[in-house]
């Protein structure tokens, strides 16, 4: 895989991981065409694109579009599921993940990215696995919260839990996709 | 510590579960990112936004660099330093501080820090070094949490150099207990081997560990190594066939943990992975591939579960049994499985099935024929990706009979697509099918060609209008045939220029003012005043680049007849003789005399000229002149990059490496007149190597479209199906494509045209046999054989060569010589004359230096190389013959003095003559020394005396023996001098000769050890480097190539080595020239080095000779 784009609706990039390495300037420029392509595609046309000499391989959750580009001999489809995949550990992680869980936490995105794909190749695919190399690291995090916490006092939870929601005018729909569900994405 | 961090930890996650979901705990840690975050979102502007984080990123830059901030607020500032540079505002300055905090922080700071650098940085950067301590040191921590971030960070960039610093550290952790530590060990290993092939080539057998690891995840790591290794060369890897399917039949047999099943399929992404090396290992090896039947046959059965994933594995076998070698129950298997794809109801798969039909079509045509109407429909398909791979489907099955439906649906296609690239690789896909397939259908080409030029515009590849034209101008094998399509071409294009010739693009225009420069006379109606003045127009037009003016100042000089035109050419040549643009000036210059006087124009520029074919000198010979002059006037002789960085590092003992980049650099965009001092050796091996080479120009673009594609695209064409499935386009008839088929059925109204179509597209890819039955079809008759093998056009195409150098490019010394010519005066004669002259220098004069050396004087002038004159036989005679006119060689050979007649000696060469002197000379070549032998011969009726040597009497020769050594090689060693002598008159009277011996003359074998060898090689001071071509005959290249250039060399061969082989000789006796040759890639690499300066730069231009001699 050549490199991973995450972006909104709207065009706003949520997260890129390149794993080609580019001039910032060409990473501009890609991203910007692309965005540009993809987005100006209809719901019900092919996944796939061949894009200069990319193989582009999309997909939207609800408000995201999720957009990989591969070189000629990959496989789309496998792709597909690189991304659904990801998707699902995202949801798992996040608790019935929406964009804004990635744009507020996209340092997290970063490490369950990492987890599952290094250097452009899927290196866990197992959920469990991925999550659990992830939250190891978290707890100790969440112990050194916890005892900045004791020893700082508390802040209060609800703030820290979520922010002011409501204050933000992205839209967002929740997605669940049980492992079983088929793999329509949901469109909003 | 962080282990007793991680003990209080596991005992208390009752008190951490505040929330049931892991991650939504964490929604807002960074308070300040969440209001930079909501700030943004309020925003309406992108200029507020722009603001906002300008003032945000100086918030930012004063912290980091403040030194109270701490590692955890690091923390939280990098992540909004990242946040920026995703939106796209640059943070450079916190590069440096996220290498810190990967360095100095704790575990969880580190991660963040480790994350930053890998978003902030690539691969080159060079802050990447600051962090090669830190990834050692974490490397070698005993935190695992730390060693897995250490390993991602190394498997997704690190710089090359350093990868052997790390090696050990990385190679030790194969064997680490935990199998996630030996996983990314093994991925980072896989990252080495993709930047560095090399660096990692002698831990093949630790892969070979990992392939064999008890854990499949680690396993299925290192086939990823394995999958790139196979691909560079599968030989080498066929012994592991047999694993790869036992693994295989295991995965697909299930006997994999559960923790691998995605969606109940087993480990899906390893699956895939071992299908694409199978495919690797079994191409075009019947014994490899028959190991793998059977696992590809149960992996085509257990996937059939109707899931996107099992897709996944089936297309990846349908492609495995495609590519190995066939096997015919599998490949129906295959088919009906492809069959499944392109029926499906799902985009995806459709398209993915297009894709595999145009990857199979090749080897099984019968398989678009079943498919026909889904394929019929996918064209019409609202989704341009799935309408461009149906064209691309259609393009693998274009044949005569079907090529104007196929190229119209791609013209239609171009008309609709809004994509550059898509764009580009359509126009050229049309040009080489119109190209590949004029067939009788003159005026389609034609019109097809001109849809090209106006929708392709000036993106496309600019061979396509230079082989179109290419293709008018060498025309076909019929006269009246070739006429008529020119004739098209003409009358097409004149309604053009009527009309609205401003929005045609640029390359268009140029081709139609080639055209009608050349043709235009073809069409009797036409006044060439009217074309001029149409051409003129186009000088007119504000958008026209001065590239296609000069294309049309071209046609115009080609048109212009004096009379009624004399004023419009008149005009366009006074306004652009004081052109800014010097070729534009030049045309206008060759415009306004050439139109002066017909007699000049019809031989510079002949109408209706065949193609000739020109030879290219790619040896730069005709400059040897200008060189030689140069270097006389006291240009210092040329240095090839590597000899100037040499010395400038040695002048210069700072001088660091970034030099070496930019030097080879700046001498490949250097242009021969920028030059001061080169000696044409150099400037030779510059061209010859891998900047622009002439002669050897593949053709990739060739009539029969890409060339590389032209086997498999004639098999896909030509191939008889004996098919017994029914093809409406067999009842059809060749010719008409467009006629009506009848239908087994009555059918609806769009039904029946989409079997129309269909009958018009896959006619031909039927039974060819049933239909010549009808006695339509015949073989397509191959027309467009090659009539010349000329490189270009012929001399009217000459004088564009600038715009069009890259396919054809006629030598720019004979257009600029017309040029100044045309300056300087008109006339006719002189420069006819001075072209001959000029193709006469082609082959002489380089020599770079004169030695003159008076015959009647006894010492010898002159600096190098020096003329000694140590014997000075001179043996009078009586001619043996009356008739000095009959004077031949063969006469003059008694004369040679009687210790030289036994040795070889090259043809004596006429020097010079005037009516009582003929000179002649040749030289001899002795084991030390090489001898010039100069013949004298009275040619009147009286005694002459020479001074100081004696009375010649009439019609008898003097001979005189000089010997000469060389003390600065050059390429020539020229020879002048004067004879001066006395009529009986007592008039004293002298004649001035030169004469030129190359420097091989004086090359004589230099036997040497190996040993003397190398110490010598180590003390010489003087190299060159060059690649020379190898000869390929049946035994070896190397000793094929070396034999050659020692027997036209007399070099000697000292040793050979496997592929490397070394050579020495010397000039005369003293000046040794050693030579290493290595076979690299398809070439000779061959690494001169002498004492002696300019030796190497001229030996190897006489191995180039040598070898393209032969």
């Amino acid at each position: 895989m050549q490199f991973m784009l995450l972006f909104s609706r709207q065009g706003k990039l949520r997260l890129q991981k390149w794993y080609v390495p580019l001039s910032d300037k060409e990473k501009k420029k890609i991203t910007r065409e692309l965005v540009q392509t993809v987005l100006a595609r209809k719901p019900k046309m092919c996944s796939f694109l061949e894009w200069r000499d990319l193989k582009i391989v999309y997909k939207r959750y609800a408000s995201l579009y999720f957009c990989c580009a591969i070189e000629d001999q990959d496989n789309e489809l496998i792709t597909l599921e690189i991304i659904h995949r990801y998707v699902e550990l995202l949801d798992k992680y996040f608790g019935s993940v929406c964009e804004l869980d990635i744009i507020f936490n996209f340092e997290k995105a970063y490490f369950i990215l990492d987890e599952f794909l290094l250097g452009g190749e899927a290196q866990e695919t197992s959920k469990k696995n991925v999550l659990k190399a992830i939250e190891q690291a978290d707890l100790l995090q969440e112990n050194i919260d916890f005892q900045m916490r004791l020893f700082a006092g508390s802040r209060d939870p609800a703030q820290r839990a979520g922010g002011n929601r409501t204050d933000i005018n992205t839209i967002f729909i929740a997605i669940h996709t049980p492992p079983s569900a088929s793999y329509s994405a949901v469109c909003s | 510590m962080s282990d007793v961090v991680e003990k209080t930890l596991t005992a208390l996650p009752s008190l951490l579960s505040l929330d049931s979901h892991p991650g939504s705990a964490k929604l807002s840690s960074t308070s300040k990112l969440g209001n930079l975050i909501r700030g943004i979102t309020e925003l309406t502007s992108k200029h507020e936004e722009e603001k906002l984080i300008q003032h945000e990123l100086l918030a930012i830059k004063e912290q980091v660099s403040s030194p109270n901030t701490t590692m955890r607020q690091m923390k939280e500032l990098m992540v909004r330093s990242i946040y920026c540079e995703m939106l796209g505002y640059e943070a450079s300055f916190s590069y440096i501080h996220a290498i810190k905090l990967a360095q100095q922080g704790t575990v969880l700071e580190k991660r963040v820090g480790y994350l930053a650098v890998s978003l902030f940085l690539n691969e080159s950067h060079e802050l990447l070094l600051l962090l090669v301590n830190t990834v050692l040191k974490d490397l070698q921590s005993t935190n695992l949490i730390e060693v897995c971030m250490a390993l991602t960070v190394v498997s997704q960039m690190f710089p090359k150099d350093m990868i052997p610093a790390i090696l050990p550290l990385v190679e030790e952790k194969l064997n680490h207990p935990k199998e996630i530590i030996r996983r990314k060990a093994v991925l980072a290993l896989y990252k080495f081997y993709l930047i560095a092939p090399n660096q990692v080539q002698h831990i093949h057998n630790k892969f070979r560990k990992a392939l064999c690891d008890k854990d499949p995840g680690v396993m299925t790591a290192s086939l990823h190594i394995y999958l790139q290794m196979i691909q560079e060369n599968p030989e080498a890897y066929k012994d592991l066939t047999p694993s790869f399917v036992t693994i295989l039949k295991q995965v697909v047999g299930g006997k994999l943990p559960m923790d691998f099943n995605y969606h109940t399929v087993p480990a899906p992404w390893l699956q895939i992975q071992l299908l694409r090396i199978l495919s690797l290992l079994g191409k075009n090896d019947q014994s490899t591939s028959e190991v793998m039947y059977e696992v590809l046959d149960e992996s085509l059965q257990r996937a059939e579960m109707n899931h996107n994933i099992t897709y996944a594995i089936l297309y990846e076998c349908v492609k495995c049994i495609y590519t190995i070698h066939p096997k015919s129950d599998l490949l129906e298997k295959a088919a009906k499985c492809i069959g499944n794809f392109v029926l499906s109801p799902k985009i995806n798969l459709k398209y993915l099935g297009l894709k595999a039909l145009t990857y199979v079509v090749q080897q099984d045509p019968k398989l678009a024929l079943q498919h026909q109407m889904t394929i019929i429909e996918c064209l019409d398909h609202p989704d341009l990706i799935i309408k461009r791979e149906t064209l691309e489907l259609l393009f693998r099955i274009t044949n005569g009979q079907n090529v104007t439906v196929i190229v119209e649906k791609m013209l239609e296609f171009l008309c609709i697509s809004e994509d550059d690239h898509t764009t580009i690789d359509l126009v050229g896909k049309v040009a080489e099918l119109a190209e590949k397939y004029p067939l009788k259908y003159n005026e389609w080409f034609i019109e097809t060609m001109n849809t090209v030029f106006s929708l392709g515009g000036d993106m496309m590849q600019p061979d396509i209008p230079n082989s179109f034209l290419k293709l008018l101008s060498e025309g076909f094998d019929s006269v009246e045939e070739d006429r008529k399509l020119r004739l098209f071409a003409v009358n097409s294009y004149i309604p053009l220029l009527r009309g609205e010739p401003g929005k045609l693009p640029q390359r268009f225009l140029q081709v139609i003012s080639w055209v009608l420069g050349e043709y235009s006379h073809l069409r009797e109606d036409l006044e060439p005043a009217e074309v001029l003045s149409l051409l003129a127009k186009l000088l007119d037009m504000k958008n026209s680049s001065s590239e296609t003016k000069s294309w049309v100042l071209m046609a115009m000089t080609k048109l212009c007849k004096g009379g009624a035109d004399a004023s419009v050419t008149q005009e366009v040549s006074e306004t652009y003789s004081s052109s800014l643009d010097t070729v534009l000036r030049q045309r206008a210059h060759e415009l306004q005399y050439l139109s002066q006087d017909p007699e000049l124009r019809a031989r510079v520029l002949p109408r209706g000229a065949k193609p000739e074919t020109l030879e290219v000198d790619s040896s730069l010979s005709f400059l040897d002149r200008f060189v030689s002059e140069a270097l006389a006037a006291g240009a210092a002789p040329y240095k090839p990059p590597h000899q100037r960085q040499e010395e400038l590092d040695q002048s210069k003992a700072l001088s660091l490496e970034p030099y070496g980049l930019s030097l080879p650099i700046s001498m490949s965009s250097c242009s021969i007149t920028d030059r001061q001092s080169p000696t044409l050796l150099s400037m030779s091996s510059g061209l010859s190597g891998d900047t622009l080479k002439l002669d050897g120009i593949k053709r990739v673009w060739g009539r029969e479209g890409y060339l590389a594609q032209r086997e498999p695209v004639e098999e896909a064409a030509q191939v008889e199906v004996p098919s017994p499935i029914q093809s409406p386009g067999r009842q059809g008839e060749g010719d008409s494509l467009h006629s009506q088929t009848p239908t087994q059925t009555p059918t609806p109204e769009p039904e029946q045209e989409k079997q129309q179509l269909a009958s018009s597209l896959f006619v031909g890819l039927a039974s060819q046999s049933s239909v010549s039955l009808m006695g339509k079809s015949e073989p397509m008759p191959q027309r467009f054989r090659r009539k010349a093998k000329g490189q270009g056009l012929g001399s009217s195409f000459i004088a564009n060569e600038q715009i069009s150098s890259s396919l054809i490019s006629p030598p720019s010394a004979v257009d600029n010589l017309l040029c100044n010519n045309l300056l300087d005066s008109n006339n006719a004669s002189e420069l006819a004359e001075q072209t001959s002259q000029l193709s006469q220098s082609l082959t002489t004069a380089n020599g770079t230096c004169h030695a003159e050396a008076e015959l009647t004087e006894s010492d010898t002038k002159g600096c190098n190389p020096a003329l000694r004159r140590d014997n000075c036989v001179v043996a009078a005679g009586p001619g043996p013959h009356n008739d000095p006119g009959r004077l031949t060689e063969v006469c003059l050979d008694s004369y040679l003095p009687a210790e030289l007649s036994g040795l070889s000696h090259s043809e004596i060469a006429p020097l010079c003559a005037n009516q009582s002197l003929n000179l002649s000379a040749c030289h001899v070549q002795k084991e030390d020394s090489l001898i010039l032998v100069v013949f004298i011969m009275n040619s009147s009726e009286s005694a002459i005396q020479q001074i100081p040597a004696g009375e010649v009497t009439s019609y008898s020769v003097a001979v005189g023996q000089y010997s000469l050594t060389v003390k600065r090689p050059a390429v020539h060693v020229e020879v002048v001098g004067t004879v001066s002598y006395q009529l009986p008159a007592g008039t004293s009277q002298s004649l001035q000769f030169s004469y030129k011996v190359p420097l091989t003359s004086f090359i004589r074998p230099f036997v040497v050890s190996t040993e003397e060898y190398g110490t010598m090689w180590l003390s010489f001071s003087h190299d060159t480097k060059q690649n020379l071509t190898l000869i390929n005959d049946n035994q070896e290249p190397l000793t094929a190539t070396l034999n050659a250039l020692k027997k036209k060399l007399q070099l000697h061969v000292v040793e050979v080595i496997g592929m490397e082989g070394i050579v020495a000789c010397r000039l005369l006796q003293d000046l040794p020239c050693l030579m290493h040759c290595r076979v690299n890639a398809g070439w000779l690499a061959v690494w001169l080095r002498s004492p002696v300066p300019d030796l190497p730069d001229c030996l190897i231009y006489h191995c180039q000779r040598a070898l393209q001699s032969l």
